[in-house]
């Protein structure tokens, strides 16, 4: 699998998604299996709202002295008899985990499911130096066998349709009998159980990412619903954690405020199946457990966001609400985006990590409805650093040159209401007389772009102002 | 410069034009001594009485079966009634839990045990839990010879037995009791809070249950 960024490319990849019939189809999952659960898990708890609040604080709180508790959190871990590796970049971190798997002479390497794993590429790069990655999440293990990246940071595989996946077993699973029913969904996970199973109990090393990072006990916390990113850190005799610096959280309480929007969040359940807290690695007397845990903290571009506009995206637990509950995902799916990160908290995150020269395509994919911050469990201002974004993107003139030429345009008129009322109150009433016998318009010089998918609606007669100004003159007359 | 020192260096630099670092320090040290609670949803603040049963009817909605028994006595033939019920093979593997251990077993049908962590051969496993969770039907088990974490995982069916004055409301309940058990910073290797069987999602969003873990949770509130 080689991770190719398009994060330039946005525009055409959005293209090539809206036409793709699959994928389309897939995505209809996205509103069915998330919205009506999440909104259902909010109103069972009635505290929901002031668990944001808390969660908000808490983070903020936390990021506010980020150096002190990162400091505390790794003496914690010291203390408990493990390792912590700083990592400055995805390469640092890479080659610290190499060392890792070489002094134990790993082959094999397990992983549940890290999103900082996917943004630093560490499957490659394992590949690259003969150590085989297997991904144990279901949705990581479909994606990993198609050569693909994730779409979705909790549903990894919410692209593929359950026909895919039978065909990729098929491809993959070649010592199975080529007559087994693999029809239903069931049998599927089923295959994948078995086949998985074998690699978690011959895994060398054990890979997990963290939710948290507990400054308190120095403990990594890990949510999922599968229990293999369990099977990933207590078998075999080496546990990774692979985790940013935003994700320490102060005391154990502090962790079980946010844990309570989280799941509810994410998949509208009250709490994951599994969340699990692991402090160093297998003390005397245990009988189970790795013999040796360690930690990679990972910077790559997030200490810069401290302190900058930027910062309360540092907040982000990961849940995937933002990208369920918006419409520009909802019609593109998440490798349009182009890296690791899709939707409103991909739009702001990756030009964050990667630079606005690549990635500041991506916040103008949004059409500021607000429903990613409505939903928000940490309460982040998703649209408003957007914005931020595309300021930037413009200072820096890095769009392309019709839309700057646009955008001048419509701000000249803009600065000038004189001028601006002028011209709408001549150019309104002119496309009303074209357009009134249909009521809309299947086509516009220069609006091809909207017209191409959609009729455009014909206007009223008159511009909304005139209208005001006609209706507040009646009611003056009226009162009289 | 070592990269701790450069992200740190970094973030610290920062941080100084808002504050000094010996006041960061300062308040960092505090919110750890005093681990301040946040909000505690009113579902979970009940008599015990009330606890238990909101335990047994949040668990249940997520697919865990419940047994209550009267005593310690009781938990043998409970778990021989369920092998049997669901025709599992009549054994298991279990941690050197005293409590556990020390049952009339002989009293149950001829049951095989075996002591110790398990190695993904077992059918069943079996587990005494730390407490629950009654918030949200959540076990909470800690790791160590008494019950290994693998007993969790590498079973079909995971069987917990827990006791009902172990069951408190919320979360941070417990926390409060394993800071009184281990000692304040300290946790046991692995806290699990367990919340139904492994289920996924992955495919067309479609949940199942049995993805890596357990197919089934059973478990077996003691009164005592």
């Amino acid at each position: 699998m080689t991770n190719i960024i398009t994060t330039r490319d946005f525009k055409s990849n959005a293209k090539e998604a809206l036409a793709n019939k699959t994928l389309q189809k897939a995505l209809t999952h996205v509103e069915a299996g998330f919205i009506g659960k999440r909104r259902l898990a909010m109103e069972a708890l009635p505290e929901f709202d002031q668990l944001r609040d808390n969660a908000r604080d808490i983070k903020n709180h936390t990021l506010a002295n980020l150096d002190a508790y990162l400091e505390e959190y790794e003496e914690k871990v010291v203390a408990s008899g493990g390792k912590v590796h700083w990592a400055a970049d995805g390469e640092e971190a890479c080659n610290q985990i190499l060392d890792i798997c070489r002094n134990v002479g790993a082959r094999t390497v397990t992983k549940g499911k890290s999103m900082i794993a996917e943004e630093i590429g560490i499957n490659d790069f394992l590949e690259k130096n003969d150590i085989e990655p297997v991904e144990t999440d279901l949705g990581e293990y479909i994606i990993q066998l198609r050569g693909e990246t994730p779409s979705h940071i909790i549903a990894p595989a919410v692209h593929v349709l359950k026909e895919q996946v039978e065909e990729d077993f098929r491809r993959v699973h070649d010592h199975l009998p080529v007559s087994r029913n693999l029809e239903e969904p069931e049998s599927l996970l089923d295959e994948a159980r078995k086949v998985l199973r074998a690699k978690f109990l011959n895994a060398d090393v054990g890979i997990t990412g963290a939710n948290f990072l507990i400054a308190e006990t120095g403990t990594s916390v890990i949510v999922t619903n599968e229990g293999n990113g369990d099977l990933t850190q207590i078998v075999p005799k080496v546990h990774i954690v692979l985790a940013s610096i935003e994700k320490v959280t102060p005391t154990l309480d502090d962790v079980s405020q946010i844990l309570r929007v989280l799941a509810r969040s994410a998949t509208g359940q009250e709490i994951s199946v599994y969340t699990t807290f692991s402090t160093g690695p297998k003390r005397q007397g245990d009988v189970d457990g790795p013999e040796e845990y360690h930690v990679i903290i990972l910077d790559n571009g997030r200490s810069n966001m401290i302190g900058s506009e930027f910062q309360d995206m540092l907040r982000c637990i990961r849940c995937g609400s933002c990208m369920n509950h918006c419409p520009v995902y909802h019609a593109v799916g998440g490798h349009a985006y182009g890296w690791v990160y899709p939707g409103p908290m991909g739009a702001v995150l990756t030009p964050s990590l990667m630079g606005v020269k690549d990635g500041g395509q991506l916040p103008n994919a949004s059409t500021f409805c607000g429903r990613c911050e409505a939903v928000c469990p940490m309460r982040i201002p998703l649209p408003k650093m957007m914005r931020h974004w595309r300021e930037r993107e413009f200072e820096k003139h890095l769009n392309p040159a019709s839309q700057r030429w646009g955008l001048n345009f419509w701000a000249f008129f803009a600065k000038r209401p004189r001028l601006y009322h002028l011209a709408t109150s001549l150019g309104i009433p002119l496309l009303s007389l074209f357009g009134r016998r249909k009521g809309y318009f299947k086509y516009l010089p220069l609006a091809s772009g909207w017209t191409k998918y959609r009729d455009l609606p014909a206007p009223e007669t008159r511009t909304f102002q005139q209208q005001w100004a006609q209706r507040e003159a009646l009611k003056q007359g009226g009162a009289k | 410069m070592t990269s701790r020192d450069a992200i740190l260096g970094r973030i610290n630099t920062t941080l100084n034009r808002a504050s000094e670092k010996s006041a960061r320090q300062q308040a960092v040290k505090a919110r750890l001594s005093k681990h301040p609670k946040g909000t505690i949803p009113a579902r979970a603040r009940l008599d015990k009485k009330a606890q238990l049963k909101l335990f047994c009817d949040q668990a249940e909605k997520v697919q865990t079966s419940i047994r209550r028994v009267k005593s310690y006595n009781g938990v043998p033939k409970a778990i021989a009634d369920y092998l049997r019920d669901h025709n599992l093979p009549a054994g298991f593997c279990m941690g050197e839990d005293e409590r556990l251990q020390n049952l009339p077993w002989e009293k149950a049908r001829a049951l095989e045990i075996k002591t110790g962590p398990s190695d993904g051969e077992d059918a069943v496993g079996v587990s005494h839990a730390f407490g629950g969770i009654a918030e949200t039907g959540t076990l909470l088990l800690v790791s160590g010879k008494d019950n290994p974490t693998t007993i969790n995982f590498l079973p079909e069916t995971h069987v917990v037995v827990v006791r009902s004055r172990d069951i408190d409301g919320d979360y941070e309940s417990l926390w409060s009791r394993l800071r009184k058990e281990y000692g304040t910073g300290k946790l046991p290797r692995t806290v699990n809070w367990i919340t139904g069987p492994s289920r996924s999602g992955d495919i067309q969003q479609t949940i199942l249950l049995g993805a890596h873990g357990p197919r089934s949770l059973h478990v077996i509130v003691v009164d005592a």
